[in-house]
This record gives structure tokens, sequence and C-alpha cells, in this order.
């Protein structure tokens, strides 16, 4: 059932994704995406990780998805040409870029994680048990890994007031 | 598969169908008492010629639009434009999935089918139809999907009125998703718990969170009136700017998907403030509810759920013909400008006043809710005052500015 499930969603997954990028017309892209999203959450489900999930349909499903199409559809953008690759040379730097994405990817597959990094199994289930699924992520993230946490906010920050002064010239 | 397991899908499965039947039922039951409330409020008697108190109406009219014509316009994009009333609907019957609408009732049954196999189910039956771990996250993720239906109806009917529908549809519940989570993060800073059963069960336990969380229970309702595209938020709809806004386009069956999936959100959402804030199914002022799950117990609660989820629809529609629209910059203003703010406040305030009252030991009990309450006085003062300025309550602004 498990592995039935896996293959769904990373089917469903990865079909999306080509129809996002190969369809014409971007409001159909962005919806693909999103479809891609969904699916992406789904596999987060299944290994467990039912916050992570649900964040993922929150916050990309449900937000950065919803803008992506409101400027798209404010923009009222018609059929894009089949391609944006410019010229012989352009097409050709991308297809070795697609050939070393590959390769990582079947090397990936190859390669066995260290001990250290790999959880005992069922140490997921024991934690989601204790905590809750929500315990078991803010515990890590507001107790070990604060400074992180708070580090990582303030680049956002730093962005989001990036994008503010870049946008709007006179405050 | 163990017959255990099977048991439970089997399970799963009765209750899924009689959840959503009964929801539907409710919607159905909701479009006559809109009507008919709509009428009461305005001095008039509404529906009341097919069945008893025109109580078949919604029947009358579900017949109506099965039978009438489905148009689709020579220039909208076929397939989103079918789609649409689709993505409106489901996110609105997937929520109530995990709302516990009663007591946990006990089910026990043992039976073989002929090419099935063995179903074996022994156990108090949780009365809801998922029990999610992360439960209240669902309904934020789910309710945050119900804006694609609407921009894309709004985008493929390719029509002015539908596609200015479609866009303030998705800045409106864009924007207020963001103050109905902070509104709910409130009831789990209280709860420390996001499932729906462990808010429930904590409620009846001690108080109903209405008490300490007076606050979050009016940014909650705010907002939730501006995601389900209510009045005095309706601009996505506005009949009388936009004919009727994304689904100007749509006809018969289609057209009706829209409603139906408007009402089950609604519903959904009263629920959601009686789960939240007024105890779920719990019955005020006893315990034996809470105690060995029966099916007396179960009924009962059912029952006392029912009312209180429809109080809230009462409360929806009364507010629907009371108010009247918000200007659009009134709108944003309102959702940007005050209520992210005072929720963001309030939190920080709550949390503070939670860690205070965790540090002294103090028991969640009524105290404990008194004193909550007492911090919710402050930021519900700020709130009157920003909304207020000075127009209603503080007379005298009013009587200066027509003098200046």
């Amino acid at each position: 059932m498990l592995v039935f499930n896996f293959w769904l969603f990373a089917g469903l997954a990865m079909i999306s994704a080509l129809l996002c990028i190969t369809r014409r017309s971007p409001v159909v892209s962005a919806l693909w995406l999103i479809v891609t999203m969904f699916s992406i959450a789904a596999l987060f489900i299944i290994l467990g990780g039912q916050f992570i999930g649900a964040i993922q349909v929150l916050v990309y499903a449900g937000a950065i998805m919803v803008l992506f199409l409101f400027v798209i559809m404010l923009l009222n953008l018609g059929r894009g040409e089949p391609t944006d690759i410019p010229g012989w040379w352009g097409k050709a730097i991308t297809l070795g870029i697609g050939i070393v994405l590959i390769v990582e990817l079947w090397a990936v597959t190859r390669i066995v994680p260290a001990g250290e990094i790999r959880l005992p199994a069922g140490t997921m289930e024991q934690v989601m048990d204790q905590q809750g699924a929500v315990g078991a992520i803010s515990n890590t993230l507001f107790r070990d890994y604060l400074v992180p946490f708070e580090i990582a906010s303030v680049l956002l920050l730093a962005a989001v007031v990036g994008a503010v002064v870049l946008a709007k010239r006179r405050l | 598969m163990t017959p255990e397991l099977k048991g439970f899908l089997l399970l799963g499965l009765v209750k899924a169908a009689v959840g959503f039947g009964l929801l539907l039922l409710g919607v159905a039951f909701v479009t006559w008492l809109e009507r008919r409330q709509a009428a009461f409020h305005q001095d008039r008697l509404g529906p009341n010629r097919v069945g008893p108190f025109g109580l078949f109406q919604p029947i009358a009219d579900g017949i109506k639009n099965f039978i009438k014509e489905e148009l689709v316009p020579a220039d909208a994009n076929r397939v989103l434009f079918l789609l649409a009333p689709a993505l409106v609907f489901t996110p609105g019957l997937l929520l109530f999935a995990v709302i516990p609408f009663a007591a946990p009732m006990p089910v026990s049954f043992d039976f073989t089918l002929p090419l099935l196999g063995r179903f074996v189910y022994d156990d108090a039956m949780p009365m809801m139809i998922a029990n999610l771990p992360i439960g209240l996250l669902f309904v934020l993720a789910v309710s945050s999907l119900g804006v694609y239906g609407i921009v894309l109806a709004g985008w493929a009917s390719n029509s002015k009125y539908s596609f200015l529908g479609g866009l303030r549809a998705s800045a409106q519940m864009v924007s207020y998703e963001v103050a109905l989570g902070l509104s709910v993060i409130s009831v789990f800073l209280v709860a420390g718990n996001v499932t729906l059963t462990g808010v429930v069960e904590a409620q009846q336990a001690k108080l109903w969170y209405i008490l300490p969380l007076t606050l979050g229970f009016v940014l909650f309702v705010v907002s939730a009136l501006a995601e389900t595209n209510r009045l005095p938020f309706d601009l996505p709809e506005a009949e009388s700017e936009l004919v009727y806004g994304y689904h100007t386009e749509y006809s018969a069956m289609k057209f009706a998907m829209f409603f139906l999936g408007e009402y089950a959100a609604l519903i959904t959402m009263s629920a959601l403030m009686a789960t939240l804030f007024f105890g779920g199914w719990d019955i005020p002022f006893t315990s034996w509810d809470e105690g060995e799950p029966s099916v007396v117990a179960s009924l009962a609660t059912l029952i006392v759920f029912i009312i209180k989820t429809f109080a809230f629809v009462f409360i929806y529609i009364w507010i629907r013909w009371s108010l009247p629209r918000f200007r659009y910059d009134q709108l944003m203003a309102l959702g940007w400008k005050v209520l992210l703010p005072i929720a963001l406040g309030y939190i920080m305030l709550l949390a503070t006043a939670i860690w205070l009252l965790e540090y002294f030991n103090v028991e969640q009990d009524l105290l404990y809710g008194l004193i909550l309450f007492v911090v919710n006085l402050p930021v519900i003062y700020v709130l009157f005052w920003i909304l207020d300025s000075g127009r209603l309550v503080f007379g005298h602004g009013l009587q200066r500015r027509i003098t200046s």
C-alpha cells in the first residue's frame, strides 16, 4: 500500500512537473505546478512528515501559487513561445546542465548515507507519539536550533525589506 | 488485509458517506433557512409553498437546476470553466472531515461477507471522519485551496465582471487567511494541542475557550466571514456592482455547485466556531457525556453540536441581512492594518500571560479563564477604538468633524 501510494504521487509529481514546463499558457502551467506541489505534500505525509505536508499545501499550494496566478492573470499573458532559450549555444548549455543533473540523480540513488544521519527505524513514530506531529518539529526548532532559526528569519526579513525598497522607490 | 483493518476501512467509508450526506442535507436546509430568515428580517414570508413551511423548496430548486440548460460561453477556457465549480465544492466538503461532531460511539461487529471476507471492529468509534494528528492545520491548508475555484471561475469565464470578481476574491481570501490562521493560534496556545479532539477534550475538562479567548473568537468570526465571501465581505460577488462576480457566466447545476460549496463552507466555519470556542459537542454543566462512551451520549452530543452549529449559521445570516457591504479599500485596510497587527499583538500578550500563569502554577479553571479574559480587555478596547475611530461611541468626534 505504501509503495503503491509512493509511486502514485511520485508519478503524479513527475507528470505534472513535465506538463508544467511544456504547456504554452502560463495559467495552465501554474495550475500544473500546483498539482506538483500537492503531490510533494502527499509524499511528505507518506514519509510521516504530516506537519511538513500540511505546511507545504498551506504555504506553497495555498499562498505562493495564488499570488503567482494572481500576477499571471493581471498581466493577461497569451500563449508563450515554444522555448525561450535563445540560440544554438543556449540549447547546448541547457542540454549539458540537464545531463549533469540526471547523472547527479543517478549518483544519489547509488550512495548509501552514512550511519549517523540515518535515524533508527521507528524513531519518527516514537517521537510523534510522545510530542505530537507539531511538537516534534517545534521542540527541535525553538529549543535545540533556536539561534540558526532566528538567523534564517533575519535573512528572510532582509529579503522582505529589500523587495519593498526595490518596489517602492519613494517610501 | 486483516479483518480489523477491513472493519476500520468499512467504518471509515460509512462515516464518510453519512457525514457528507448529513452535511449536504444541512446545506439544503441552510439555503431554505437563509431565504426564510431573510424574509423574516425584511418583514415578508419567504418560500412557504412547497411542503410544510416550504421545507421542500431546496428539493424543488435542485430539480430546477438539474433540468436547466448548461451553457458554456464561446470564448471561455472550456476545461478550466468546467473544473472551477468542482474546485469550489470539494474543499468545502473536505474541511468537514476533521471536525468531531459527537462523543465517541461504541461500535462492535464481526461478520463475514462472501468474496470480501471477515470484518471486525470493537472499540469506541471517534465521531469524526478522519482523526488526523495535524487536525487544525489540515483545516487551514484545505481552506487555502478554496480560492482556486473562484479565481479560475473568474478567469476561465473570460468576462469582465467574472474576472474582477475572481481578482477581488483572490486578494481578499489571501489577506484574511493570515488573520484566520493567527486567531486559531490563540486556541493552540491555550489548548497546547492542534488536533480538534484535543481542543474539545481540553474544553470539556475545564472551560470553554470563549472566556479566555474572547478576542480570538471575534477575530475568527470576522476573518471567517471574509473567507467564506459572506456579507459584509461579499465583494467577489457584489451583485450590485459585478452582476454576480465570478459565477456570472455559470448556469444550471454548475451554478448550484458554487452555491453548495459556499454553504458547505458556511456550515463548516460555524462548526469550527462551535468546536474551537464553544466546547464542540460538549453538553454544558454536565459531565456524563464525557464518561463511558454510549450510544445515548453520542446521539445527545450530536444534537447539541447541531444546535451550536446552527446558532452560528443563524448569526451568519443575521449579519448578512443587517450590515452593508464594505468598500474594497476598507476591506483591505481592515485586513492588513487592523486585524493583522492586533492579532499579532494579541498572540504576544496571550503567550506572555499563559507563560506567567504556568510559572505561577495556575490550574486551567475558571480563575485562569477570568485572568485571561482580563488580559483580552485592553486589546478589545484597542480594536473597538480603531474600528470606531470616534464615530459612534465617542460622538463628540463626529460633532467636531461636522462643526469643522
